[in-house]
């Protein structure tokens, strides 16, 4: 949160460097004695996490490109040359296909927490914007990194989802084509497709780069959300970013690592299509085209819909939604560990987003579909009608007066007067404790 | 909040569970019927000396599988991807640097254009790639009923299943039980999707000989070219299974330690609460 700067410039040149360009105070104010509140819990570390992911993809990604051919005759070879023929070139790309999954599944994490814990809500409106806006991002930027490869699922995911701009078409006839052709840069998915796909997929990264940077400069405004969802009412609800959440963060990312080196060295191709080892055939449809795992649940919901056009709509509504749940969600309490009916509805839509993964994975026919369009109905439902109605007729468990309190079990003597007088449930107050 | 309007959300919460657990449920059901003819079967899983996270190849294994490549799938199946000198590099068949060469040089390649401005054809040398059967596409599938045979470099990783793929399929050519129609000119497989495949049973009992002593059956040799197809597909295997052990090693202590010392840097605050609290 905004506070006092402490930095002292010790040196003479720290004193120069600080009249002209003030890095060091920024560094030594933003990421050293941030005041943080001392009650997150693990699932606060994903932020740190997601971090390092995009500078890994970045790293390694740089590296894939001085090897990497961007033609359709070369581009599927030029990858298996890095496999075999480039110095620890098998590391690097399974390194870079493993990590977009793993970036997926911090990101998606990282984004149920927000939800959990009401961290949209205000004054966090722009910081949470600006999170869906990197989603966007990086989905885009997955979805073009997978095209390089031009294995069969590459090509075929290419043609799938540009098509999917042709339902513009039903708007003004000839749009849609107009508007596809210009995607494609020809009359098909071809050499000068895969080209601009290379080009923005280096491109992109760098302006995730530039988002997380005012994702974070949001973030050190309002300061941190946590797991009560209180407002930190006095300096010793918090404790400096560093020693305290660097250390935490620091150990988290590097068990996340470990998860991660496992499935490099392990399993590498466990979460990839065999098909994408398939070199691109344009004259050949796979048999499933199915998209990376990540998109599944986007995908479940494009097929749910009978109509092409609606069904492009609810695709990219079911993201973009995202952008509207500061002001869906009318309840006056943040965290959902406090709202005995939304934790319910809550959990079902997580429930919902990982059996949409499932039905994206499946055919659309018989009772997938009827399944897929149900829990469609849910996904939206869930943002449209649930989050306002439950957030005005629900009755809020007692909050706790403070995060000291919360921690606790008490209140401290210094902290600000508590509207409840009674302390919390004991259950409540062990979780608290587990979770410093 | 109303003691009703909870209990109709309740009911609300509980029949879309209901609902969804059980279509869920249906849908899993659905696993259980018949597969159509285009899925692809149950494809049983083999003993493989790679299969377990420190496996190694066997690398007398790759060199029967090499043969059998080279003696038979060669005439029809190109590996564009490989060169000769893979074969002896490590984590491979390991062939010694003289087999390499020779090998190499009894295959025919065409280079050039030379100073006259013509190709012209001369041995092959460890670096040049594996020569394909057939010069392109059309020709490979003029020779082939119409039917490509396709590349097998990453054949392995290709396919779902794998190297237990290929081993099932070379094994799995059998007669089409009774009432199954095989089209002209295609051959019928337990293992292919469709279970019709233009690919003749290219393997049986015999049509290599092995050197080292191993038997000369079907099973044998249909074993040793899956083994070597993933070899051919995922040739840093051994590199990668290796390394993972020393990063994998190395993080859990790092892990340990940085929970050690989380530990150490809370436990101040820890202790201050105590004080506090006392």
């Amino acid at each position: 949160m905004a506070h006092e700067s402490t930095y002292q410039p010790a040196t003479g040149f720290e004193r120069w460097l600080d009249s002209r360009l003030p890095v060091v105070r920024v560094m030594h104010d933003q990421f050293m004695v941030f005041p943080t509140p001392r009650n997150l819990n693990y699932w606060w570390t994903f932020g740190g996490i997601l971090t390092f992911m995009l500078i890994a993809q970045i790293a390694t990604g740089i590296v894939l490109a001085m090897h990497y051919v961007p033609t359709p005759e070369h581009a599927f070879d030029s990858v298996e040359i890095i496999m075999r023929d480039v110095n620890w070139g098998w590391f690097l790309r399974y390194s870079h296909a493993v990590g977009a999954s793993m970036f997926f599944v911090a990101v998606y994490i990282h984004l149920f927490r927000g939800m959990y814990y009401g961290s949209y809500k205000a004054p966090r409106e722009i910081l949470w914007i600006l999170g869906v806006l990197i989603l966007f991002l990086m989905i885009a930027t997955a979805f073009m990194g997978y095209s390089l490869v031009w294995g069969q699922m590459s090509f075929w995911a290419v043609t799938v989802i540009t098509n999917l701009f042709s339902s513009l078409d039903a708007v003004i006839p000839g749009l849609g084509t107009t508007l596809v052709q210009w995607i494609w840069g020809g009359f098909s998915v071809g050499a000068p497709t895969l080209n601009r796909l290379f080009s923005l997929h280096y491109l992109f990264p760098f302006v995730i780069f530039g988002v997380v940077i005012l994702h974070i400069w949001a973030l050190h405004v309002p300061g941190n959300n946590n797991p009560t969802g209180i407002d930190v009412k006095s300096d010793k609800e918090t404790v400096p970013f560093h020693p305290y959440y660097t250390i935490k963060d620091g150990f988290a990312l590097v068990a996340f690592i470990l998860l991660f080196a496992a499935v490099v060295f392990y399993a590498p191709n466990w979460l990839g299509h065999p098909d994408n080892y398939v070199p691109a055939n344009p004259l050949q449809t796979p048999p499933h085209i199915v998209p990376e795992w990540y998109f599944l649940p986007f995908y479940a919901i494009l097929r749910a819909i009978p109509n092409k056009l609606f069904g492009v709509i609810a695709l990219l509504s079911s993201i973009a939604i995202l952008f509207f749940i500061p002001w869906l969600d009318t309840s006056k309490v943040r965290s959902t560990s406090y709202r005995p009916i939304y934790k319910w509805f809550f959990w079902a839509f997580v429930v919902t987003s990982i059996g949409l993964g499932y039905l994206g994975s499946q055919q659309p026919e018989g009772w997938y579909l009827i399944a897929g369009r149900l829990l469609t109905f849910y996904y939206f439902a869930f943002f449209l009608v649930i989050m306002p109605v439950v957030g005005w007729i629900e009755k809020p468990r007692r909050l706790p007066g403070s995060i000291t309190e919360a921690v606790l079990g008490h209140e401290a003597p210094e902290a600000a007067p508590s509207p409840s007088p009674s302390p919390p449930p004991a259950r409540k107050r062990k979780r608290a404790e587990e979770v410093l | 909040m109303t003691l009703s309007s909870m209990r109709l959300a309740a009911t609300m919460m509980g029949g879309a569970a209901v609902l969804s657990l059980s279509l869920l449920g249906s849908a899993f059901a659905k696993d259980d019927a018949p597969e159509p003819a285009n899925h692809a079967p149950e494809i049983e899983s083999q003993s493989w000396t790679f299969g377990a996270p420190f496996g190694t190849y066997d690398n007398a294994q790759l060199q029967r599988g090499f043969q059998v490549y080279k003696d038979v799938c060669s005439n029809c199946h190109s590996m564009r991807l490989l060169s000769y000198r893979n074969l002896g590099e490590p984590g491979g068949p390991e062939f010694s640097p003289k087999a390499v060469a020779t090998l190499a040089g009894q295959v025919q390649v065409t280079d050039g254009p030379n100073e006259k401005g013509e190709m012209f054809q001369r041995p092959a040398r460890p670096a040049d790639h594996f020569r394909s059967p057939f010069a392109n596409e059309q020709l490979a599938r003029n020779a082939n009923g119409g039917a490509l045979p396709p590349d097998l470099s990453v054949m392995a990783k290709a396919r779902e299943g794998g190297p237990d793929y290929i081993y099932a399929l070379l094994t799995g050519y059998a007669n089409a039980p009774a009432g199954f129609d095989v089209a002209q000119g295609m051959h019928y497989n337990k293992a292919f999707p469709g279970h019709q495949i233009a690919m003749p049973p290219p393997l049986s009992d015999g049509v290599v000989s092995y050197t080292d002593g191993t038997p000369k059956t079907l099973d044998n040799y249909a074993r040793d070219v899956s083994a070597y197809l993933m070899w051919a597909a995922e040739p840093k295997l051994e590199e990668r299974h290796r390394t993972g052990a020393r990063v994998l090693l190395f993080l859990v202590v790092f892990v340990a330690i940085m929970y050690l010392a989380k530990r150490t840097v809370w436990a101040k605050l820890h202790r201050d609460d105590a004080t506090h609290t006392a």
